[in-house]
């Protein structure tokens, strides 16, 4: 992000806008600015509304009331000239896996009406850039999960605009992908590309955004960079792991506020984040029974417990998957 | 990794209707190559139905026919509905595609860029007319191998393919617009199935009047039978009389209901 860059009018403004589907409020009042040249993340768990908002703003559906303005044009007058600027990869794979590869990327620069030469070296170009050279010419059917995004980005990618949008884009990658996925989209931020992306995962924003929106049933309920949203939340905590349950018991007991996990052996105790509160805490704790000790800072997760009062899924577990173990499994982390 | 992604300006002017359809059609083409197992399925659908009807069926329903002797006599009556369901086959094709389209993100991908409305749709239609002809084609073809042998006119002929292409274009509206209201790409395959049990419930393979009372009535008025006929009078030299306005018609009112129905039904947007 340049300075320069945020100079200018910003590529997304977003003025009290609503979107029902008959009974069901998705969308209630939702206000936001995104500066051209910047990454926006719109966080939220299932359901929250992330998926409506970017289709409003990719011109797929309009909303009810309210604002929305692309890249300066009004997404319910003005499609088409939002439609030449913008780059959009849904969150469901847009890809065509009867054709190669190379011919999905083909059919992206005829369809944006690439001189064919152009078009030809536009495809190689990004197959290249994406890893997909050895691959190009095999039907996408074939291809992994991993290479099956890459390509839909890819494609995206073909018309070379300067305002993408990534509706979550990691949902369903094994973690390697996932940050390779990453490393592209930094690359993209890196040449001036602005970037709305929403997620479910807060590492997600964390990694990528310069300004975050934690959306909650419709509503923004908080906005701002990862580190002021994090500075919301006061305070942190110290996990200290036990050598015994007995240990644990004794400690859980001794020391107020603590919540103890008997599975893992970890006794979490609240934490403000001063030198002073650890050194005392630190004092308390009985040497022989300690068997680790891990100073936990705030990170989005403690964020949107706080704000929204659940918290959302981790970014390593399938949304179906997170259970209440697996909650408490990530505590102890 | 140094290859810039967002260098080049866009040189997109906006939607061009004539050049998104052909892009699309050529990605019909594309998918019609790939997916050989399906065309050859479509193709051989109606030569199946052919050779039955010809060689297990041909011998004793062509002694049945009035002033018929044999199979050969059979063979030149039913090879109007073989026709016809060689646009059929076609057509059922797709209603799956399209519904395999929306079913998959690439339709909303098309809907986020710059393109003419009409060019998914019209591809599709576009590229089930080229595979018509293929089919039509290929039908014919093995028919004359097999000793088919034709009375009709030069001038009946292009009858015949001209009609032929407006009952690719009437049918094909039909199934794009079942294959978008299909919720998925296997209810999409199988809706449009009672398209091909139809011809047989007309003139194509028995005289109608052979039929009972009741049967009778609807074979010799549902829209396959002046069609049946219409081809049958043309590629036997005859003269279609009122049938060929009769086909034209039903051509022309299933073809334009069906065509504001599919985009009816691609503009309004699903909600999730």
């Amino acid at each position: 992000m340049t300075t320069e860059m945020t100079m200018q009018a910003p590529a997304i403004e977003v003025a009290d806008l609503h979107k029902s589907f008959d009974d069901n409020h998705v969308l209630q009042g939702i206000d936001l600015t995104v500066p051209a040249g910047t990454v926006y993340a719109l966080l939220g768990p299932n359901g929250a509304g992330k998926t409506t908002a970017v289709r409003i703003l990719t011109t797929l559906i309009s909303g009810d009331a309210g604002t929305a303005t692309v890249l300066g044009h009004d997404v319910g007058t003005d499609p088409d000239a939002i439609r030449l600027r913008i780059g959009v990869t849904g969150q469901f794979s847009a890809i065509d896996e009867l054709l190669t590869g190379r011919e999905n990327l083909q059919l992206m620069a005829d369809l944006n009406h690439l001189p064919r030469q152009q078009g030809r070296a536009r495809a190689q170009e990004l197959l290249e850039r994406f890893d997909l050279v050895d691959a190009a010419d095999r039907g996408a059917a074939t291809y992994s999960g991993g290479m099956k995004r890459r390509l839909d980005l890819a494609m995206t990618l073909v018309s070379s605009p300067r305002l993408i949008f990534l509706d979550e884009p990691s949902t369903g990658l094994d973690p390697r992908s996932r940050r390779e996925l990453w490393q592209i989209i930094r690359e993209l931020i890196n040449e001036g590309v602005t970037i709305f992306l929403t997620t479910q995962y807060l590492e997600e924003a964390d990694e990528l955004a310069h300004k975050v929106g934690v959306l909650d049933g419709g509503k923004l309920v908080a906005e701002g960079t990862p580190a002021e949203l994090k500075r919301r939340v006061p305070g942190g905590r110290v996990d200290v792991t036990y050598a015994d349950p007995a240990a644990l018991d004794t400690a859980a007991g001794v020391i107020d506020g603590a919540t103890s996990y008997e599975q893992s052996l970890i006794l979490s105790i609240p934490h403000d984040g001063t030198l002073d509160a650890l050194q005392q805490l630190i004092g308390r704790l009985d040497n022989s029974a300690v068997t680790g000790l891990e100073v936990h800072t705030p990170d989005l997760d403690d964020v949107f417990l706080a704000l929204t009062g659940h918290r959302p899924q981790s970014a390593e577990d399938s949304p179906e998957t997170t259970t209440e173990t697996q909650m408490t499994e990530e505590v102890a982390r | 990794m140094s290859a810039t992604i967002a260098t080049t300006a866009p040189v997109n002017t906006g939607p061009n209707a004539v050049r998104d359809s052909w892009t699309m059609l050529r990605r019909n083409m594309l998918q019609m190559i790939r997916y050989k197992s399906l065309t050859l399925m479509l193709i051989a659908q109606p030569l199946i139905f052919l050779l039955l009807f010809v060689y297990v069926f041909g011998g004793t329903m062509g002694a049945g026919l009035p002033g018929g002797d044999g199979r050969s006599d059979y063979m030149a009556f039913i090879m109007p509905a073989i026709v016809v369901m060689t646009v059929v086959s076609v057509s059922l094709s797709t209603a799956y595609t399209i519904a395999l389209d929306m079913e998959k993100g690439i339709v909303d991908r098309f809907r986020t860029m710059a393109i003419a409305k009409s060019a998914v749709l019209t591809g599709r239609v576009l590229g089930a007319i080229v595979f018509t002809v293929v089919a039509f084609v290929v039908v014919i073809a093995v028919a004359v191998l097999l000793g088919y042998r034709s009375d009709g006119t030069v001038l009946g002929w292009f009858g015949v393919i001209g009609l032929v292409l407006l009952m690719t274009l009437a049918l094909t509206w039909a199934t794009v617009a079942l294959g978008l209201s299909a919720p998925n790409a296997e209810t999409a395959s199988n809706t449009p199935m009672p398209l091909m049990f139809l011809p047989f419930l007309s003139s194509g393979f028995v005289p109608t009047d052979s039929m009972p009372a009741g049967l009778r009535w609807f074979a010799e008025y549902q829209p396959f039978t002046p069609m049946i006929d219409t081809l049958r009078a043309w590629m036997s030299g005859a003269d279609a009389g009122s049938d060929a306005w009769l086909a034209i018609g039903w051509c022309a009112l299933i073809g334009i209901a069906c065509y504001l129905w599919a985009r009816g039904l691609y503009t309004k947007v699903r909600a999730h």
